[in-house]
């Protein structure tokens, strides 16, 4: 059961992407900041952790999880250190999958061959 | 008065030429591609809870994430998730997947071009932006939350 509600609601997610693609041709650079961004709303207001509670992965895996991590940890590093921590913690909060994006990138860059067309 | 018309001319050339996406089969795919790419990452996180019972939700998920990202750049690597992205637009751009892809395609694409200003320089050149609003929003978003903790 909890496995359908992520499914149905991480699609649901990206169906509003594409609905944004097919209705006013935004480029992937432009989906990608416009989802970072509700995140990070969602979780200035707390919206984030209840839908988050309820829709798991689903809400997690798309971008929007990314944003809402990065707004979180700057929250969470302003309550344990005062000013700094706005500064500090969204980078200390998404440094994991932005290194990982960045490593894996650059290996299989070095693997493949880039296609010549 | 002269350009304005040729303007007008490439501008309905081009939008004949635009591909045109079908809306509901495009709507459909990115429904159930998408909802597939999170089923896999809560599946990704319930074995890791289940193999290390003692790790916390935090780091279970930290984990996830770099699992999902890595399989995305293997994919991309294959040439694969492009063909995904073809058929499945919204579904395979949204999640972290496509975020992970917007790195590795264009490093792997310019590679030609060399390592520094080919791979490293292009990398960022979708997720830039990206990484770039969310760095901003953060902090402003930590620095409001410190001023109302001030009261």
């Amino acid at each position: 059961m909890e496995y359908l509600w992520v499914f149905l609601i991480g699609g649901l997610v990206c169906m509003l992407g594409e609905i944004l693609i097919i209705t006013t041709k935004i480029t992937s650079a432009r989906i990608l900041v416009t989802f970072v961004l509700i995140g990070v709303i969602l979780q200035a207001f707390n919206l984030f952790q209840p839908i988050s509670e309820f829709a798991k992965a689903g809400i997690n895996v798309p971008i929007i999880g990314f944003g809402a991590s990065l707004a979180k940890g700057a929250m969470n590093a302003v309550e344990s250190s005062g000013l700094l921590g706005a500064f500090v913690g969204g980078l200390e909060a998404t440094a994991g999958g932005i290194a990982a994006a960045v490593i894996f990138a650059f290996i299989f860059s070095l693997i493949s061959r880039s296609k010549t067309k | 008065m002269k350009n304005e018309k040729i303007n007008e001319a490439y501008n309905s050339y081009v939008e004949a030429r635009i591909p045109k996406t079908k809306a509901w089969p495009s709507l459909f795919n990115s429904f159930w591609v998408g909802g597939l790419i999170c089923l896999i990452g809560q599946g990704i996180n319930d074995l890791i809870i289940y193999i290390f019972p003692s790790m916390s939700q935090q780091s279970a998920w930290a984990w996830t994430l770099i699992i999902l990202i890595f399989l995305a750049s293997l994919l991309t690597g294959l040439g694969v998730y492009d063909k995904i992205g073809k058929f499945a637009g919204g579904g395979s751009i949204v999640p972290i997947t496509g975020f992970s892809n917007s790195i590795a395609s264009p490093a792997i694409e310019y590679k030609h071009e060399g390592i520094i200003y080919g791979t490293c320089v292009k990398m960022f050149s979708i997720a830039g932006p990206v990484i770039v609003t969310g760095i901003v929003a953060s902090i402003v978003v930590g620095i409001i939350y410190f001023i109302i903790g001030l009261f």
